[in-house]
Parts: structure tokens; C-alpha cells; sequence
């Protein structure tokens, strides 16, 4: 059992990695149930270690775990904090949650003789999104970032049942996301050069006397940029409404909960580990690139989700909205802000994975998610529409619900920083989230034309128990927010603190 | 000036390449041409990560037990990775362009945008998932 | 009982009621039962009180703390009492006239309908017994909320349009203005509680102190302040059931009743009085007051008539208020209770003029008062106790309100008391005038002889509420003793 204990770390990235292979294994008989069974099985499994660890950082000490015994930093190291821990549980959480969804919504949606390889590269993402987490090395960073990229290109492209565009989406990704992660490699191999170094602890270290190279500014610009194009800041966002709206409902609900998030904590880490705040140029991209671009973000995204008829496509530009939120933290650069975006990292997982998932319920009765099609579902499909309502509520900001911790947060954080005008900005926003949700209960509840023929009952309560326990989750941690308001204010504080 | 220009050839040339993918990418229209692009973007940073690792007067780190200099040969592993990595992507590019093409009909973005706005133009209210 | 279970269970008894509701759908009359029950038993609960409070008592409860230094905390103090009284005795009656209209009109969507109140009732006890700013921003959002889907409960698109103007509104200024300046007294005095002297003497320069209290006031869009008034008229899509419940019972006594909280134990009279930055709120309160009476003279919808009084009336109480003295505080208090049973009766009998004969304006009403002898007796009534004139509640309302005003020495606003009853006579008299003593015109006359007085569910609950305005003239003391503690 100690063994086990000691090397989670690196279990943590190795048990989904081995069981992809072995997942390939059930085309041998065409086990598909099988195959989301095991699948499912990872997950809980990857559920529990994150928790382990998380719990461990929390309770005890950091965890540095060096890979194959090689001591860092001439070996790689994985290295666990509340951070990554956090991050950890977020995602293997929502795939934990979202696996027994994904049988019915897998089976409708996906041709059968794909579903085993979909769950192979399901798997490999899980595998990615893990291992950018808790890797401690800066090219490990990049290429679990591209595991998990090229198993998301393949997801996406699965959706070409539902809808032939998932081809172009998944192609428009990859270009742009594979630059991305080009870019970032490019500045990790300038900052090598000057430092010498790929551990991210050494390279906070080396990089203190080099404030004034260019080459480290060239490399930090690089790596900024890189990462604002795989979590879809404002005006590199251009790939993620199309890629949400066309993926499978099982896809949109894990990305829209995890990918962008671990591109959001690899920024944070880079931002504030490797570099911080002390460094000017740093401060500088605060001022004059996050804050500006975040603002835009947060309307242009909202703006332009209220003219939408097709509802998936509404939430992933109300994602882009979100993600210009968690931009906003950061760029605020004192504790009240960065605890909002380590929140919203959190929080948003949880609002989004809820609403996604409602919708993937309706998907799975109605066949479509445009607006004009979900007539009257409030009554024919109470729970689920329900569901959607009360994520929607969070999304807005009600107090009681996750959306308003982080909002508050952040409000608390501008006026700190004492800038008045965007708190009311920040006001304006939520309030722009509440028309484009109250479209949605207008259209489920209040139309008295119904389509009679339109047969939809409910969906069977595999697909709603997790949907409930997400919306449940949403209240619970908005009104019990100490464990996670604990978590990130550790977090900022050491960022903000001991880490420049 | 000139200098400069000999001395650091090998960033000159990386910064050439990188600005050619990317304009290739930019630029064309056809996927596979955009694929080419973005190999030849990749291929700048591999030139990048592997002059990075030549030291002067340095040889192959290859140990031959005499004490001499040797070139990093960190560089050379990471690119090895990046290679695969870039193998990877352009596989899978390909493979999605060949489904496009069975589903299209067309691999010219420009056709394809088309093709798109009618099915757009033909489902008003947002269409299927 | 102790404090704690005491202010659960008026959160909770409406609540459990709505579920006994959603369970009893199929079966009217005992899904009717269960509104009662739920109503009488939240009145019980609450009225149970009174003794205690009148005897000094201190009651409160914290749940938990959400974010630091923000707990849900509930606590009783006279005000609260009040509001919390009125909402759930006049619950039950509103219930009872619920049943007669929604019957007598043949409504669809009961169930939805009944377990709505609930939550909104419920939310109107979280809102009375709010301890903090922050609990009350809590429920005053639900309230919001929950009430919107009674707003558009008729589904077609007038409702939808009312209902978006209400619900975009009541948003947009409790998020815009409201939640700003909340967190705006947070971050200066580093606490939402509601304390006696106000929180924030000495905390914040005094010049800034009028735009915090625009904030406030502008952000609770619930007291319809001009220029965000506009709601209340566009609500009035709503069964008229619903529009008692707004105007009467919950949702502006709400807001004026949040006005009070605010200016009695954030800003703190004496506070507000010394630096006189409540001074521009009595001539916004003595604009809208004015106006809001003259929009109403305009309307001939019976019910857009009364919501414009509704604004004026509310305006009443914002100004004695903002007139920053305990009398002015006092009268308002009042003027809570004695608005809310005079507008109650003269919303029933609207509703109850619409099920007997589906006419809306004043101008078909010609002549109704003798086929509706009774409607009309309360209707009277009830008018009476809002222009203020004795043996009816409302006059001690005004009273308070022109002593308040002499008190601080605005002549000006007397001036504005006289002339607004003046307008209220008008506006309000020449219905019953019309009912009364108007011959029936040819057009109507036809169906006049068909006309008779409306079912007994929807007459009763006006006829009570009606004797209760004459029994609360001689019973207004009780409330002034009850307030009194607040101001001294």
C-alpha cells in the first residue's frame, strides 16, 4: 500500500495512459459497453488519486516526485502543490461525473463501431490534460499539452455524425492549436537558452538576475502567447465555438469543464512561479494586455452569445465571456483577484459542466439544441430544463451559487485595486448573461404554441444524475465555499507572496 | 552588421522559415498546403532547439572515454519528441482532410465556407448538435 | 421556542407548503387546503412573536458564514415584525381570494401559480428577518425571481413583454446599483450588519455619502423611485391575485421596507440628518410622488390607475425616510401597514369587478357600484384609508408623515402631502363616484342586467380587508409602540 501511496504522482498520469492501450483491447469482440465501463472505472480511479493528493498538499507538504528516480533538475519532476492538486481534482472530477452520462449520450451520437476508439482517445485526453498538471518540467508541459490536443482533435471530429462542420472544427483547431503549442515551445527553448534549465522551479530560480534579457522577454511573450491561444482569450478564441458546438455533447461537456482551465493553470503557473509579478515586463502584460483583452472578452463574448439560436453555440461564447473573467483575476494582480480566477477555475467547471450536460440531455431527446426547437420543453422535460435554469442562475451570478463566489471575488478584487469602472463593468456583464439565459426560460416556459406532435419526454436518470449532482454541487459549494475560498486564497498567496 | 548577420545565420534562418509556415498557413487555402505550412513552422523550431545545442568546438556527445567537449545533447532529445509530436499532428491534419474531402467534396477552404453558409442558410434556427 | 427555530420555520413553512402543493396537484380542494393551512400556520408562527419582541426581546440566528465577514444571519427587530406581520396575515387572505379568482376566471397553471407564492412569501420572510445587508440581498433577489414567473403567468406575449420589462428592471438596478453599493459599504466598513446607529459614521467622507445612498435607493427598484418605476405598471399583466401579492403584500413593501433598513441601520438617522445627504431623495421622493399621482389621473385602466398610486403612495414612505427624523421613520413604518391593506382591498376589488363582468376601465364601470354593492362599499373604503381621511388607517400614516415634515422644517413637502391627496381624491373617488352614481351608458347597458356581484371568495377577502382599514385607525398605536424602540 505505501508503494502505491508513494509514486500517485506519477500513477496519477500512468494508470490512464497504460489503460488507453488496453481500451483498444475491447475491438476484440466489440465490447462496447465494456470499453465505457472501463473507462468509467479510470476515471473514478484517477478521481481518487487526485483526491489523495490533494488532501496530502493540504494536510501535509508539497509533493516532488522525481520520474524514474533521476533527481531534478537534470531528471523531470513532477511536483504537486494546492494548485496542481486543485486542477487535478477538477478535471478527473467532472470526467468521474461525466462518464455515466456518456453511455446513452455515446451510444445516440456516435456510430457504434467508433465507440470503442472514442473512449480509447477519451482516455489519452484525460491522460494530457492530468500530465500538463502535474508534470514540474516545462517541455513535459508541452508535450502532455499535445497529447491531450491531438486526442481532443480526434473527439471533436467525432461529432461529423451529428454534423459535417465537426471536421472543419476539428481542423481549424488543430492549426490553430498546434501553433499554440508551437509558439510555447518557442519560448521554452528561448528561455532554455538563457537559463539552461527546463525545471520550472530551477527556472524561477535562474531567471531572477535575467530580468533584462531579451531573449527571456522574447521567450515569456512567446509562452504567453502560446498558452492565450489554447484557453481562447480574446481575439484568439476564434477556434472554441465551433469546436464546442459541434463535438459530441460528451466532448463539449468535458473540454468546456477542463481543457481550457489547464491551459488558464499553465499561464498561472508560468505567470507566477517561473516569472511574477516583480518582474516589470510581467506587470506590464497585466496592464496593457490581460486587463484590456479580458474586458473585451467579457462582452464581446456575452454580446454576441445573446444573438445566437443555437444554444451550445450561445454557452461557448459565454465561455469565452467566463474565461475573459478568469483573465481579469490574473491581471488585477493582488489576492482578491487571482483568488476569483482560481475560483472561476473551479467554478466554472462546475456551471459549465452542468449546462453543457442539460443540453446533452436534450440533444439526446430532441436530436438538435437550436433554440426554436426547445418550445415549450420546460413541461415536457422538467428536469432537465430545470437543470439548465439553475445553471444558468449561476452563470448570472445569484448569490447562493458558485457564479456569485467568484463573482464577488472579483468585484472585491477591481475595487482594490481601485478600479471603479470595471466593477461595473464586471455588473454589466452578469447582467448582459441574464438576457441570454432568460431567452432560454422564455422559449422553454413561457410558449403557449407548442408543437404537438414533438414527442420528448424525459431523459432516463443515468443522463440526470450526474446533471443533478453537478447542479447540486453548484449550490453547495455557493453557500459551503471554505474549502475552496482556503484553497485559492493559499494559492494567491503564495503566488502573490512568496513566489515573485 | 554583416557581422551579425554571418555570425548568428542560424537564427536568421529559423526566424525565415517560421515566418514562411506561417504565412503558408495563413495564406493558402488548401488544407494540405496549410498542413505543409505548419510542418515547415515546426520544422524552424526544431532548427532553433538543435543550433541552441552546438558548443563551440564541441563534438557529437557521444562518451568515447577521452576528455573532450561535447554538444548538449538535451536539444536533440527534446526535438526527437517534437518530431513525433509534429508527426502526430500532421497525421491526424491529413487524416481529417481526407474525411473532408469524402464529406465536402472540396479541400479549398474558400469551397468549403460555401458549403457551409448554405447548410447554415438552410437551417435558420441553429440546426442539429 | 428558541430564536433559531422560530425564524427557520418562517422561512421553511411556506416552503414545505409549496411541495404539499406540487403533491396535491391533482386535487384541487386539498391542494387549496394546503395553501391555507401553510398561510395560517406561517401566521401563527410569526404573530407568536409579538409578544416577545414587544417585551424587548432579542432574537436572532447566524446559519453560516458564505464569505468572510458575509454570514446568512437573521435577527428581529420591530421593523422587520411589521413587515413580516402584514406578509403573512395578509397571505392568508390574499389566498383566499387567490382560490375565488383563479376559479371564477378558469386560470391554467394553479399548481405553478400557489407553489410560486410560496416561494415568494418565503422569500418575504427571509427579507423581513435579515439580519445583514448581504442576507437581505439573498432574498431580495429570490423574491425577484421567484415572482417572475407569476408576473408572466398568462404566457401570451404581453405577459412575456411585461415580464421582461419587470424582471430586466428589478435586475438590472438591485445587480447594477444595488450589489455595488453593497460592496462599496463592505469594503469601507468591513461589515454588512444591520446596526442601530448606522455602520457608517466616520467611516466614509461625508461627500460621498449622497451618491452611496443613490446607489441604494436607486438600487432597490422594488420602492419605484422614478426613474425606475416603470415595472410596477408593466406587471399589471398579472391575475390580479398576483398584483395584490406585489403591491400589497410583498414585493414593494419589500422595497420600501428595504429603504427603511437601509437608511435606519446602515446610514443611521442621526447620521443622514447631520450631513443632510439625504436631502436630494426627498425632492426625487416629492417628484415622484407628485407626477406618479397626475400619471394616474391620465390612466383609465382600473389597474394602471392603481399602480401609479402604488409608486406614489410608495414615495410616501421613501420621503419620510429621507426627511431623516424619527417621526418621518415612524410614519413610514406605518404607512407600510396602512398602504398595504388599503391597496389590497382596492386590488381584490379589481379583480374581483374582471370576474363578474371582464370589464378593465374606469369609463365601462359606469353604474357598476349598484349591481356590486359590496366591491364597490369596500372599494370606497379602501380609497379612503390611501387618501388618508378619518376613521380610516391611512390618516395616521399622513399625520406622522406632515409632522415628520414640520419637525425638520421642509414646509415645501407639506405643500407636496396636501397636494398629492388632493390628486388621490381625484383619482381615487371619481371610480367610486362613477360607480356609484353614474347612470350605466347604452353600450353597456345590455350586459349590466346580467351583472351580478362576484363569486363570495373574491368579495369577502376585500370586504375584510376593508373593515380591517377602519379597525387598524383605532389600532395604529399598537404598531407606533411597536416601532418607537427604532427611533429613540
Amino acid at each position: 500500500m505505501n508503494i502505491i501511496l508513494a509514486h500517485l504522482p506519477v500513477l496519477q498520469v500512468a494508470i490512464p495512459l497504460i489503460a488507453a492501450p488496453i481500451c483498444v483491447l475491447f475491438t476484440f469482440g466489440g465490447h462496447r459497453k465494456l470499453a465505457w465501463c472501463f473507462t468509467l472505472v479510470i476515471s473514478w480511479v484517477s478521481f481518487l488519486i487526485a483526491g489523495a493528493l490533494l488532501s496530502h498538499v493540504l494536510l501535509e507538504a508539497d509533493i516532488s516526485y522525481a520520474i524514474g528516480n533521476w533527481p531534478p533538475p537534470f531528471g523531470i519532476e513532477y511536483r504537486v502543490d494546492p494548485i496542481n492538486a486543485f486542477v487535478l481534482l477538477i478535471i478527473s472530477g467532472i470526467s468521474a461525473i461525466a462518464l455515466p452520462f456518456a453511455r446513452l449520450s455515446v451510444e445516440k451520437e456516435i456510430e457504434n463501431d467508433r465507440h470503442i476508439l472514442f473512449y480509447t482517445s477519451y482516455l489519452l485526453c484525460l491522460t494530457g490534460l492530468l500530465g500538463v498538471t502535474i508534470t514540474g518540467d516545462a517541455f513535459n508541459i508541452f508535450v502532455f499539452l499535445e497529447i491531450s490536443s491531438l486526442s481532443t482533435y480526434v473527439l471533436i471530429a467525432t461529432g461529423v455524425r451529428q454534423d459535417r462542420r465537426a471536421l472543419t472544427a476539428a481542423y481549424n483547431y488543430l492549426i490553430l492549436g498546434t501553433i499554440g503549442a508551437t509558439f510555447f515551445v518557442i519560448g521554452i527553448g528561448l528561455l532554455y537558452m538563457v537559463t539552461g534549465t527546463l525545471n520550472i522551479a530551477d527556472l524561477a530560480e535562474r531567471l531572477k538576475p535575467l530580468s533584462d534579457n531579451r531573449a527571456v522577454h522574447a521567450g515569456f511573450a512567446f509562452i504567453v502567447i502560446g498558452m492565450a491561444l489554447k484557453l481562447a482569450l480574446f481575439p484568439m478564441h476564434v477556434w472554441l465555438p465551433n469546436a464546442y458546438t459541434y463535438a459530441p455533447s460528451l466532448v463539449t461537456v468535458f473540454l468546456a469543464a477542463t481543457s481550457t482551465k489547464v491551459s488558464v493553470y499553465v499561464l498561472l503557473r508560468f505567470l507566477f512561479t517561473v516569472f511574477g509579478p516583480t518582474y516589470d515586463f510581467v506587470d506590464l502584460t497585466f496592464e496593457f494586455v490581460f486587463l484590456p483583452l479580458a474586458l473585451l472578452a467579457m462582452f464581446a463574448g456575452s454580446i454576441t452569445a445573446i444573438f445566437q439560436t443555437n444554444v451550445k453555440r450561445l454557452f461557448a461564447y459565454s465561455s469565452v465571456a467566463q474565461l475573459g473573467y478568469m483573465m481579469l483575476g490574473v491581471s488585477l494582480s493582488n489576492i482578491p483577484g487571482l483568488m476569483a480566477t482560481i475560483l472561476h477555475i473551479f467554478n466554472h467547471a462546475l456551471m459549465k459542466g452542468a449546462l453543457f450536460m442539460a443540453l446533452g440531455c436534450v440533444a439526446y431527446r430532441l436530436g438538435t439544441v437550436s433554440l426554436s426547437s426547445m418550445k415549450g420543453l420546460g413541461r415536457s422535460m422538467p428536469w432537465t430544463m430545470g437543470a439548465l435554469i439553475l445553471g444558468g442562475l449561476s452563470l448570472i451570478g445569484v448569490p447562493g451559487t458558485v457564479g456569485f463566489i467568484s463573482k464577488w471575488h472579483l468585484i472585491l478584487g477591481t475595487l482594490e485595486a481601485g478600479y471603479w469602472p470595471i466593477a461595473i463593468l464586471i455588473v454589466g456583464s452578469s447582467l448582459l448573461a441574464v438576457i441570454y439565459i432568460w431567452k432560454i426560460v422564455e422559449v422553454a416556459y413561457l410558449e403557449n404554441d407548442v408543437d404537438q406532435n414533438q414527442v420528448s419526454k424525459e431523459v432516463p436518470i443515468s443522463m440526470l444524475a450526474p446533471l443533478w449532482v453537478l447542479v447540486i454541487l453548484n449550490f453547495y459549494f455557493g453557500i459551503d465555499a471554505d474549502l475552496t475560498t482556503w484553497v485559492a486564497r493559499n494559492v494567491a498567496e503564495t503566488f502573490l507572496g512568496g513566489g515573485a | 552588421m554583416v557581422d551579425a548577420l554571418i555570425s548568428h545565420y542560424n537564427y536568421w534562418l529559423i526566424i525565415i522559415l517560421m515566418m514562411l509556415g506561417l504565412y503558408i498557413v495563413v495564406s493558402r487555402g488548401n488544407l494540405v498546403k496549410k498542413i505543409v505550412g505548419l510542418n515547415i513552422f515546426q520544422t524552424s523550431v526544431f532548427i532553433l532547439y538543435i543550433s541552441l545545442g552546438k558548443v563551440s568546438g564541441g563534438t557529437a556527445p557521444i562518451l568515447t572515454g577521452k576528455p573532450e567537449t561535447f554538444s548538449n545533447p538535451l536539444p536533440h532529445v527534446l526535438i526527437l519528441t517534437a518530431i513525433v509530436v509534429g508527426i502526430a499532428t500532421t497525421a491526424l491534419g491529413l487524416a481529417l482532410v481526407v474525411r473532408i474531402r469524402e464529406s465536402y467534396g472540396t479541400i479549398e477552404e474558400d469551397d468549403i465556407l460555401i458549403a457551409e453558409r448554405s447548410q447554415e442558410v438552410s437551417e435558420p434556427n441553429g440546426g442539429t448538435v | 421556542m428558541s430564536s433559531q427555530s422560530v425564524l427557520l420555520l418562517s422561512i421553511l413553512i411556506p416552503l414545505l407548503g409549496g411541495v404539499g402543493i406540487s403533491l396535491l396537484r391533482h386535487a384541487p380542494n386539498l391542494r387549496e387546503a394546503c395553501t391555507l393551512i401553510s398561510s395560517v400556520l406561517l401566521a401563527f408562527i410569526v404573530y407568536s412573536l409579538l409578544p416577545r419582541i414587544f417585551s424587548g426581546e432579542e432574537l436572532s440566528f447566524t446559519f453560516r458564514e458564505i464569505l468572510p465577514g458575509l454570514a446568512l444571519e437573521f435577527d428581529v427587530e420591530p421593523l422587520g415584525m411589521l413587515f413580516a406581520c402584514i406578509a403573512s396575515g395578509l397571505w392568508i387572505i390574499n389566498s383566499l381570494y387567490s382560490i375565488g379568482y383563479m376559479r371564477g376566471n378558469n386560470e391554467d397553471n394553479q399548481t405553478r401559480f400557489y407553489i410560486y407564492f410560496t416561494i415568494a412569501i418565503s422569500s418575504s420572510m427571509g427579507i423581513a428577518f435579515a439580519g445583514n445587508m448581504f442576507t437581505l440581498f439573498i432574498f431580495y433577489e429570490i423574491l425577484t425571481l421567484s415572482t417572475y414567473p407569476l408576473v408572466a403567468h398568462k404566457q401570451n406575449s404581453d405577459a412575456k413583454s411585461g415580464a421582461r420589462i419587470y424582471l430586466g428592471l428589478l435586475l438590472g438596478t438591485s445587480v447594477g446599483f444595488q450589489l455595488v453599493a453593497i460592496i462599496w459599504t463592505f469594503l469601507v466598513t468591513g461589515t454588512l450588519d444591520f446596526t442601530p446607529a448606522g455602520i457608517l459614521k466616520g467611516k466614509i467622507d461625508p461627500t460621498l455619502l449622497p451618491i452611496l445612498l443613490a446607489l441604494y435607493m436607486f438600487g432597490i427598484g422594488k420602492a419605484a423611485l422614478m426613474p425606475f418605476h416603470r415595472w410596477l405598471p408593466s406587471a399589471m399583466v398579472a391575475p390580479t391575485p398576483v398584483s395584490a401579492l406585489l403591491h400589497a403584500v410583498a414585493v414593494v413593501k419589500a422595497g420600501v421596507f428595504t429603504v427603511l433598513k437601509v437608511v435606519i441601520y446602515i446610514f443611521g438617522i442621526e447620521f443622514l440628518s447631520e450631513t443632510g445627504a439625504s436631502t436630494w431623495l426627498v425632492w426625487v421622493a416629492s417628484f415622484t410622488l407628485l407626477v406618479a399621482s397626475i400619471v394616474a389621473i391620465t390612466k383609465d385602466n382600473l389597474k394602471a390607475r392603481l399602480a401609479y398610486s402604488t409608486i406614489s403612495q410608495l414615495s410616501y414612505i421613501v420621503l419620510g425616510a429621507a426627511l431623516a427624523s424619527g417621526l418621518g421613520i415612524l410614519g413610514g413604518g406605518l404607512h407600510i401597514a396602512t398602504h398595504a391593506i388599503g391597496k389590497i382591498t382596492l386590488f381584490m376589488c379589481a379583480g374581483a369587478i374582471y370576474v363578474a363582468t371582464h370589464k378593465t376601465e374606469i369609463s365601462d364601470m359606469a353604474g357598476l357600484g349598484r349591481k356590486m354593492p359590496f366591491t364597490f362599499a369596500a372599494f370606497t373604503i379602501g380609497s379612503l384609508s390611501i387618501i388618508g381621511l378619518p376613521p380610516f388607517a391611512g390618516t395616521w400614516s399622513k399625520w406622522y408623515l406632515a409632522l415628520a415634515a414640520a419637525d425638520t422644517q421642509m414646509w415645501l413637502v407639506i405643500g407636496v402631502y396636501m397636494l398629492s391627496s388632493l390628486l388621490n381624491v381625484w383619482y381615487l373617488l371619481s371610480i367610486v363616484a362613477k360607480g356609484f352614481f353614474a347612470p350605466p351608458s347604452e353600450a353597456t347597458d345590455c350586459s349590466q342586467r346580467k351583472i351580478q356581484e362576484a363569486p363570495i371568495l373574491c368579495v369577502l377577502p376585500p370586504c375584510l380587508t376593508a373593515i380591517g382599514c377602519v379597525a387598524l385607525f383605532f389600532f395604529a398605536d399598537h404598531i407606533v409602540e411597536l416601532l418607537r424602540p427604532i427611533v429613540n
